[in-house]
């Protein structure tokens, strides 16, 4: 899959803006956007978390986050050895039934990439056409606190090793201290660097961190801000931060899309990351994209899940549909 | 497929073992009513669920006498503390079979099983813990030291919260040390009866709560009968007024919860996705059955626009069908009788020019059933925005200025409750100060909690349920020479007085006590 161009991105921005990205105009929009009520919020989300899916929905519902999952290495351990390890997986999932859909993308950090490219060989591709993605957390993952330069360099070096989807990290102190501007210029940036010499671009998706954010209000701005600048994807956390991706924050991130989507007919993708371990959560996730957004919304290019001990249980839960009784987990294979 | 269509996920039955009939709880035991049977079915399929006795005005003497026998020898010489373990261990019973009450509950009433399971039936523990804390502690109910209890109450329930309204009834009273005599609603009688075999199952004295079922006749005789001391009543305006002339010039104490027509008030900062939920929440929680329910939406006008079309979207994905299924939003309206109100009070909305849509839901084909209605282009003296709907319609008016908007709050007969939507916190509360209405919820709408007192301003009612307040409604202070509640009084409770009650026409043996915990 390929970013939004550069350009229209720009002018949308400033159509939407009224004037120039500067710390000023940004703030007089983004201050201006309606409030969250915190508990409003957790209370929807906690209400979309009773939907009961069963049966045929569950059995659908599986195999979908199976196909939305970006399954990820991020150790400073990581090796190629474990690179190839991961790739195998997201390839065949479960080698005991070869129904199991493959993950979306793996996500792995800039200098695994060129590993991970071609332990996938041809199955590297566009997750939508049923291949699989490499994703590369870049700028200075997690904290962000580098140069511009070092970040942009980040970026190029793994779009140039062949990264489809760029995880950036946005830079919380300055979006803390009310420099929006220099956020916004960040993420514009970082967009021109996932340009590729032929022209297309890496996806580009933006990590707010929201663990440090804090408050929902804050969130809203970043999602905001992240979009206007060009951002394909919206995306929680690093996974690094605790708390990471919970049900409100990707419920209100899906509301800023979906308004988004009213406002200038894009659609832009969210991707919770970090802490979703059991099916049973990543289906809450799933009743809530289809019921904030549509359902239009569930596919690889518009919502993914950061994760990865969620794909095992995912297959746990899909062998009980299958045999009708819980194996364990030694009957799914590590990474 | 689509994803959004969920698979069925029916409540299992199964956890329900109903009778094929059921008599009167009078002193402790099923009797045979003398008035004639009625059936009680469910509003989503039109279904037979049971045969329900009829409370003719003999069996209503019976239940009286049987509870004055209950509150002159047991209950109001038993120590508070004694009351309240009574009370504590109804309260645990009711979590222990809160399954079996939600499922019940939906069937009889049509209300959504996520409602039932997730609102009604853990608010209705939570009153019975509530009240179970405060039974020991009437000196600082604030009435001065040993208030003493009222006697007999007559208590007569509304249908749509039916569990809901009898722990809202019967936990104080008896915290209080009354004993009650308990009419449910003629269509909704289910849960009230499974809430007798609780009272069984708790060995509560007999006699300290009685249930009579039947019409309103029941209900009339009930609360016209010599022998009660306090009536409390939840329902309609026009009985609550009847109820009111009835007992004027009797020594009767009276509380009334009567209708409304809340104002939910919208504000341009208003945090505009959580108010969708909470106006959703306000009008079309329990198909809009809810006495406080917020049937007016006041929506500054710079924001119109943008609120209806977003209350429009949310609207069409609201799920209306099966009760039992626990992924439906919408359920049956509880009767042919109160559908045919909605359909008239609607179509009155359409003759008097204002713009009617509503949810593009698929009406099942038995039942009782309205899809979720908005009215827009209403003006303060169309029916719509005067009278109570009591289903899931909600009218739509705009507003200019704070000012505005709490003269158009307050220009209505009733007063029970409103709503404020705001980022402003100064805002909501100058508003609140000036709006007449017994609960006002900022920022949320439909929460209740035991603790809090509920009650209405004009012709919403008077008197207070829940809180301190509540307890305030089935006490009186102490008079010259009124006894200590004291536990050296406490006494040898039911089984001696058990011997000295009249033979009754026992109907079933009583069930085994199942676990009771003591």
């Amino acid at each position: 899959m390929s970013g939004t161009s550069l350009v229209t991105a720009r002018e949308r921005a400033l159509a939407v803006l009224g004037g120039e990205p500067d710390d000023a105009t940004l703030r007089r929009y983004l201050h201006g956007i309606a409030g969250v009520d915190a508990v409003g919020l957790e209370q929807r989300a906690a209400a979309l978390g009773t939907r009961s899916i069963k049966t045929t929905s569950k059995k659908w519902a599986l195999d979908r986050i199976i196909s939305l999952v970006d399954l990820t290495t991020l150790e400073g351990a990581d090796t190629p050895g474990k690179v190839r390890s991961l790739v195998a997986k997201a390839m065949v999932p479960d080698p005991a039934d070869a129904t199991t859909p493959r993950v979306a993308a793996v996500c792995v950090y800039g200098d695994m990439v060129p590993y991970a490219v071609d332990a996938l060989g041809a199955l590297h591709g566009d997750p939508d056409d049923g291949r699989i993605a490499v994703a590369a957390v870049a700028t200075a993952f997690p904290s962000g606190r580098s140069s511009l330069e070092i970040k942009l360099a980040d970026t190029a070096e793994a779009v140039a090793n062949g990264a489809d989807e760029i995880d950036m990290v946005i830079d919380r102190g300055a979006f803390l201290a009310g420099r929006y501007g220099l956020v916004f210029d960040q993420i514009a940036a970082v967009k021109e660097a996932c340009r590729r010499p032929d022209g297309t671009s890496a996806s580009l998706k933006v990590i707010l961190e929201t663990g440090e954010l804090v408050t929902y209000d804050n969130v809203r701005r970043a999602s905001w801000l992240s979009i206007l600048a060009g951002g394909d994807f919206i995306k929680t956390s690093t996974g690094k931060v605790q708390p990471a991706a919970t049900l409100p924050v990707t419920l209100l991130m899906l509301e800023v899309v979906r308004d988004w989507h009213l406002m200038t007919g894009q659609r832009i993708g969210v991707k919770p990351a970090g802490g979703i371990r059991a099916s049973k959560d990543a289906i809450k996730y799933l009743v809530t994209v289809a019921e904030t957004v549509g359902e239009e919304w569930l596919q690889p290019h518009l919502f993914r899940f950061g994760a990865s001990s969620l794909l095992n249980d995912v297959l746990l839960q899909r062998q009980k549909m299958t045999t009708g009784h819980y194996s364990g987990p030694d009957y799914v294979t590590i990474d | 497929m689509s994803f959004l269509e969920y698979a069925p996920a029916p409540e299992s039955r199964a956890i329900l073992s109903l009778r094929d009939s059921y008599g009167l709880f009078i002193d402790g035991e099923f009797v045979d009513g003398r008035g004639t049977p009625f059936t009680t079915s469910s509003p989503a399929t039109e279904e037979r669920i049971a045969t329900i006795a009829a409370a003719n005005t003999a069996d209503v003497d019976d239940a009286v006498a049987a509870a004055r026998r209950a509150y002159d020898r047991t209950w109001s010489r038993m120590s508070g503390r004694d009351r309240g373990k009574y009370l504590f261990r109804i309260a645990r019973l009711i979590q222990e079979r809160a399954r079996e009450l939600a499922v019940a509950e939906s069937l009889d009433n049509g209300k959504p099983i996520k409602e039932s399971r997730d609102v009604d039936v853990p608010l209705v523990a939570a009153w019975f813990f509530y009240y179970a804390g405060w039974a020991d502690k009437l000196d600082h109910a604030g009435l001065g030291a040993n208030p003493r209890a009222l006697g007999v109450a007559a208590q007569v329930i509304p249908w749509n919260f039916p569990l809901l309204m009898l722990a809202w009834k019967i936990a104080p009273a008896l915290a209080a040390g009354n004993t009650v005599v308990l009419k449910p609603a003629e269509t909704t009688p289910l849960t009230a009866l499974l809430f007798a075999e609780i009272v069984q199952q708790a060995d509560l004295p007999p006699g300290v709560v009685n249930i009579i079922t039947g019409a309103g006749d029941t209900g009339a005789a009930l609360v016209a009968h010599e022998g009660v001391d306090k009536v409390a009543f939840t329902g309609s305006t026009a009985v609550g007024r009847a109820i009111a002339k009835q007992v004027a010039g009797t020594n009767k104490k009276v509380t009334l919860e009567l209708g409304g027509k809340a104002a939910n008030i919208v504000f341009d900062d208003a945090p505009v996705d959580q108010a969708i939920e909470g106006i959703v929440n306000g009008i079309f929680f329990n198909q809009g059955h809810v006495c406080c329910a917020g049937s007016r939406l006041l929506v500054q006008e710079s924001i119109h626009d943008e609120v209806v079309e977003r209350l429009k979207q949310r609207l069409s994905t609201l799920r209306l069908g099966d009760p039992l299924d626990k992924n439906t939003d919408i359920g049956a309206i509880n009767s042919a009788e109160q559908l045919e109100r909605i359909n008239e009070l609607a179509e009155a909305g359409v003759d008097e020019g204002a713009e009617r849509w509503s949810a593009p839901c698929e009406i099942p084909e038995n039942g009782f059933w309205y899809a979720p209605t908005i009215f827009t282009n209403v003006q303060t003296s169309n029916r719509i925005a005067r009278e109570e709907i009591f289903g899931p319609v909600l009218s739509v008016l705009t507003f200019r200025t704070p000012q505005e908007a709490i003269a158009k709050a307050n220009n209505t007969p009733y007063g029970l409750s409103a709503g404020i939507w705001s980022d402003k916190g100064s805002r909501i509360l100058a508003v609140a100060d000036q709006l007449r209405a017994g609960v006002i919820w900022a920022n949320t709408f439909n929460r209740f909690d035991p603790a809090s007192p509920f009650g209405g301003y004009k012709e919403s009612g008077y008197g207070r349920e829940g809180g301190r307040h509540g307890l305030g409604a089935y006490l009186a202070p102490a008079t010259a020479g009124s006894v200590s509640r004291g536990g050296a009084r406490a006494v040898e409770a039911a089984a001696a007085s058990a011997e000295e009650r009249p033979a009754r026409r026992r109907r079933t043996p009583k069930p085994a006590k199942k676990g009771a915990a003591k």
